[in-house]
């Protein structure tokens, strides 16, 4: 199944896919191929799309939209960060920055870090 | 030498230095329109997948269709009018060409008894505004050239927080826009846009095949029903500024590009006129002294003296 992976800026990935899977607001979610068409809102967490005869591809993407067509399946966020992007230590001092903390925005904060902890294969 | 030949050279010599720097000018505007179109192509892919997504959601009416963004208010009384402009000048009309434009569309407004509210984008909206002593109080600059995603973000949040708020309290009930669009090399045209509340008609059309239409009651939504529109609908409003900041910015190198190529042009014209009028003095000159060798010779001739 074709899969696209966009940032506003930039097409991240586009490919064949085996399967898709996302985190929406409703919970955890796997797109195999020939899957009902579907508009998903995503959390802050990290997409994972498994390639035919290749590693995964894993993502963390905030603020973000899965769509499944008939054409295929986009996943749309305004941040797209892959794995291999992240950086580990600066999210982990993110995370620590952030994490007990009851304002709104460092509670977003603490969210997208866990996220990319999550997307670089880090355990949180 | 003379010296009216004096000056035309100095002349000659600065209007060269002048097409020197207009001459680069125009190269490094050339080469910044193509890396602004190469930008254009790749935000394509997001805009197009995201303006899909809307178009499904709205067409039918698959969601709840009284979601405030896509409502048109009953008695609007304010107006939110955004404006993309350049920082820097040197581009011929490129940056009044908005202007104009939307001093046109505040009369419009004002005849619809609509109050408008500037939201200025690039320095030259910002000085014209402030010159005339209005409101500049939405103003964002220092990115024209190379604006990035997060530059649209933050654009999109001030203008949404103003139409959540409502006319009424001081914030605002419908969002214009005014930027300049990138057809070609050649073309560029200044375009007016209604963002919001969003007009399912206004959605830009994909140019290829759009039957997909057809599956919209078949879609499942997570969340259900108004949460995806509240999700969706601030991303495609950021999505269009950040589109049109997008081509605005290769309209500007492009209206660069053509005033200093017509700069260059006029200075070429120039340094043809002026050689010429060098050429003539300088002859008007050797003439001259030939004329004062003969009319001695012949004045000794006269007396009759010979070496």
């Amino acid at each position: 199944m074709q899969v696209q992976l966009v940032a506003p800026d930039r097409m991240v990935w586009s490919g064949e896919a085996e399967i898709v899977l996302a985190r929406t607001v409703d919970g955890e979610l796997g797109i195999l191929p020939r899957h009902a068409p579907l508009l998903g809102v995503l959390v802050e967490s990290p997409v994972t799309i498994r390639r035919e005869g290749e590693d995964d591809l894993v993502a963390a993407v905030h603020g973000g939209f899965l769509s499944v067509s008939e054409e295929g399946v986009s996943v749309l966020a305004e941040i797209v960060e892959l794995s291999d992007e992240i950086d580990v230590p600066r999210a982990r001092e993110a995370l620590e920055r952030s994490k007990d903390s009851e304002d709104d925005a460092d509670k977003a904060a603490a969210r997208r870090a866990t996220a990319r902890l999550k997307a670089a294969g880090e355990s949180v | 030498m003379g010296a009216q030949l004096r000056e035309y050279r100095r002349r000659i010599k600065s209007v060269q230095s002048t097409k020197k720097i207009t001459r680069a000018m125009e190269l490094i505007a050339a080469s910044r329109i193509v890396k602004a179109q190469q930008r254009i192509a790749a935000s394509r892919p997001y805009s197009e997948a995201i303006t899909g997504v809307v178009r499904t959601v709205t067409a039918e009416g698959v969601v709840n269709e009284d979601h405030p963004l896509t409502t048109p208010r009953e008695n609007p009384s304010r107006a939110a009018l955004v404006l993309i402009t350049s920082d820097r000048g040197l581009a011929g009309g490129y940056s009044a060409n908005i202007l104009r434009a939307g001093e046109q569309r505040i009369a419009k407004l004002k005849e619809d008894g609509l109050e408008t509210v500037p939201f200025l984008i690039g320095r030259k909206a910002v000085s014209f505004y402030r010159f005339r002593g209005r409101d500049t109080s939405n103003a964002w600059s220092g990115f024209s050239e190379q604006p990035s995603y997060d530059d649209a973000r933050a654009v999109g949040e001030a203008l949404l927080e103003q139409f959540v708020k409502g006319g009424d309290d001081g914030g605002v009930d419908e969002i214009h826009l005014i930027y300049t669009r990138f057809e070609s090399m050649a073309t560029q045209k200044v375009q007016h846009v209604k963002l919001l509340p969003l007009d399912p008609d206004d959605v830009p059309a994909e140019s290829d095949d759009d039957d997909s239409g057809g599956a919209t009651g078949l879609i499942e939504f997570e969340p259900e029903g108004a949460g995806v529109l509240d999700a969706l609908l601030p991303r495609y409003l950021t999505a269009r500024i950040f589109a049109a900041m997008l081509d605005a910015a290769a309209s500007e190198q492009s209206a660069r590009r053509r005033a200093m190529k017509s700069a260059t042009d006029n200075a070429d014209e120039l340094i043809k006129q002026l050689t010429r009028d060098a050429n003539a003095a300088r002859q008007a000159e050797i003439t001259q002294e030939i004329m004062e060798i003969v009319g001695g010779a012949e004045a000794l001739a006269g007396t009759g003296s010979e070496l």
